[in-house]
């Protein structure tokens, strides 16, 4: 199915996109309040971009330093070129500790890797602990947004699978009961659990040291209680100086969901008295993407989850409508570099109105890359027959100028004398849901010509 | 070949040219702002509550007067209500009884909120995570602006492996974008300035 199929059934519940629109448009409103009382904030941007840059062209050396300081502090260290090697890392870690329950705080990365599925078939028991990745994996779904991962959930939703799952009261919805019934269920996971894993935010090439920020304080319960902690880190993830986070820390939650910073932002440098502690640095692609001049900024996220705030499409047409597991417009960027064919409606889920770009915090590109990716979906010629004809057919119309006039002509006089079914039908896309504008009785060039000759 | 030299290798051949890192300023405001109204606006901002002492004597008076009914208290400073050795725990499980936590901050952060809690000043990592509720006293001449202004004051080395920034009690919009006080951490946070 792709985005606009998908985007489709989503729709279908008026009041839901209507809710979820004004839901994630409310969180850019939180985010805007925040960044106004900050007067530098337009340079922390620059600066973010500026020290991003300098880690993606000397990421080899800042890797190697990292691991170098990692390794002094006492803390494993390994290497996963894809999600395959990263899972089979991971149970290996585990196996050999004999774990059978793994909590988890929320990482995007080991959605990318689908690292839950692989190490429930191997009869490990993964339980996720943000309360939104809580919930969707009790429902068996996937995230839909990065930062707010139920956002397509209505709280009755949230109290029927607590009702299920965790014995709730039936009909239940309260926001803040759900939450006591969900805090005393994980607390049960966070002290019974043999091992622990987290996300990395930022990891400290100078330090070897790695930051991870909740609202909720899970990533910290289940890693300081386990007596082992994994950190599963995308190799962009990395930063040369600790003194850079002040950047990135002011950055993150302001741009994220409006607040001055997360609740908690852990600082982790060696692992607890008689615990063990693992860094999964992972490529998956990345090295590619590090490649592709057009696009390598992307790498540069920090995944803070503004531009599908902001994005008119995504609120409209939530995020599982996406292929990827990360949606909306940074994920459209990302996702046709892994896989072009299985993602190429993806870039296509955009007006290019470029708010993304606006608001992003490290000032990646992104309506300019969706562009770009668009023009090599053409060229690679992955495009359904009708978008392919229609295109040819504007491509010659708008290079012959009298061709265009004369089409413009016809056009006026043929619209308002046309048959219903004619316009409104499954060729005209336009036509769909909305009526078609009235065409005016002469075109600009006609009235200019007339007028200002 | 290892995955690391693989890694390293790709890495190498597909980076960019060298793009120049920039230096970061200390941003320091301008205008003569007071650090204890602006901290206190953004603690209460994230949840957080702030109770201006005249000297440390009042502590124990405060403590039991805003907590008359916790049971079990622990602390890492000398306070009357501390009923629980935390010195004679070696488990951090058998943390999980803990109502209420009382400990020292090392420095606040005026622009956020948040307040700078080091390892080797809590005893348990874990403790001010696992505890219901939570207080942390905290020096009035130990505030600073912003995160770089912080940065340059930490030292990470000294913080026994690992450090926090915290800001505000728990808390989660994860049902319905609904804000709820106290998700997995404490529920309240109090900070004492002194």
């Amino acid at each position: 199915m792709n985005h606009a199929q998908a985007a489709t059934q989503f729709i279908k519940d008026e009041a839901r996109t209507d809710w979820h629109d004004k839901a994630l448009w409310f969180v850019r409103y939180k985010r805007d309040i925040q960044t106004k009382k900050v007067p530098e904030w337009e340079q922390l941007r620059e600066l973010a971009s500026q020290i991003k840059a300098n880690v993606l062209s000397e990421l080899d050396s800042y890797l190697i330093q990292f691991e170098e300081n990692a390794l002094k502090n006492g803390v494993h260290v390994h290497w996963a070129k894809d999600a395959h090697e990263h899972n089979d890392i991971i149970l290996n870690i585990l196996k050999a500790k004999g774990v059978r329950k793994m909590v988890k705080s929320k990482s995007m990365l080991t959605e990318e890797c689908h690292l839950n599925p692989y190490l429930i078939q191997n009869g490990i028991d993964v339980i996720d602990t943000d309360l939104g990745e809580r919930i969707i994996q009790l429902r068996d779904e996937t995230p839909s947004h990065i930062v707010l991962p139920a956002i397509h959930l209505k709280k009755e939703d949230v109290g029927e699978t607590f009702y299920k799952y965790l014995g709730s009261e039936k009909g239940a919805s309260d926001p803040k009961y759900l939450t006591e019934v969900a805090r005393g269920h994980l607390r049960e996971q966070f002290l019974t659990a043999d091992a622990a894993l987290t996300g990395v935010n930022f990891a400290v090439a100078e330090t070897g040291g790695f930051v991870v920020c909740t609202n909720e304080g899970n990533a910290d319960l289940g890693a300081h209680l386990a007596p082992i902690h994994i950190a599963s880190m995308g190799m962009e993830k990395l930063i040369p100086r600790q003194s850079d986070l002040g950047v990135f820390l002011r950055l993150l939650a302001r741009n994220a969901t409006g607040q001055p910073i997360t609740t908690y932002s852990s600082h982790f440098l060696k692992p607890n008295n008689g615990q063990e502690m693992h860094i999964v640095i992972v490529d998956n692609g990345r090295s590619e993407q590090l490649g592709r001049e057009d696009f390598r900024k992307s790498l540069y996220c920090i995944r803070c989850g503004a531009c599908m705030n902001t994005c008119p499409v995504y609120r409209r047409s939530g995020g599982h409508s996406y292929s990827y597991t990360v949606p909306g417009p940074i994920g459209s960027i990302l996702s046709p570099g892994i896989d072009l064919k299985k993602h190429s409606s993806m870039p296509f889920a955009s007006t290019l109105c470029g708010s993304c770009t606006d608001v992003c915090p490290v000032k990646i590109d992104i309506h300019h890359q969706l562009y770009k990716w668009r023009q090599i979906i053409a060229k690679e010629g992955d495009f359904p027959l009708s978008k392919k004809i229609m295109m040819k057919v504007m491509g010659f119309m708008l290079s012959h100028p009298k061709f265009y006039r004369f089409a413009g002509k016809m056009a006026r006089t043929a619209l308002p004398i046309m048959p219903r079914f004619m316009l409104y039908n499954n060729l005209n896309a336009w036509g769909k849901e909305r009526e078609i504008p009235q065409a005016p009785k002469q075109s600009f060039r006609e009235w200019y010509l007339k007028n200002r000759e | 070949m290892s995955s690391k030299s693989y890694i390293l290798e790709r890495v190498k051949q597909n980076k960019p040219m060298l793009s120049v890192l920039p230096v970061v300023p200390m941003f320091e405001r301008k205008d003569d702002v007071s650090l204890i109204s602006l901290f206190k606006e953004n603690l209460e901002f994230v949840g957080g509550r702030l109770i201006e002492l005249n000297s440390k004597e009042e502590l124990n008076g405060q403590i039991s007067e805003i907590y008359p009914d916790l049971k079990i208290i622990a602390s890492t400073l000398n306070v009357e209500a501390a009923n629980l050795d935390l010195n004679s725990i070696i488990d951090p499980h058998a943390l999980k009884g803990i109502d209420l936590t009382i400990i020292q901050g090392d420095f606040g952060v005026a622009e956020n909120g948040a307040i700078w809690i080091p390892a080797n000043t809590i005893s348990h990592r874990v403790l001010p995570f696992i505890t219901q509720h939570l207080v942390i006293i905290l020096d009035k001449t130990q505030l600073v602006c912003n995160m770089h202004q912080a940065y340059q004051k930490l030292d990470i080395h000294k913080a026994d492996g690992f450090g926090v920034f915290l800001s505000g009690p728990s808390k989660t919009a994860d049902i319905e974008q609904s804000l709820v006080i106290g998700a997995h951490g404490s529920r309240s946070l109090v900070v004492f300035l002194v």
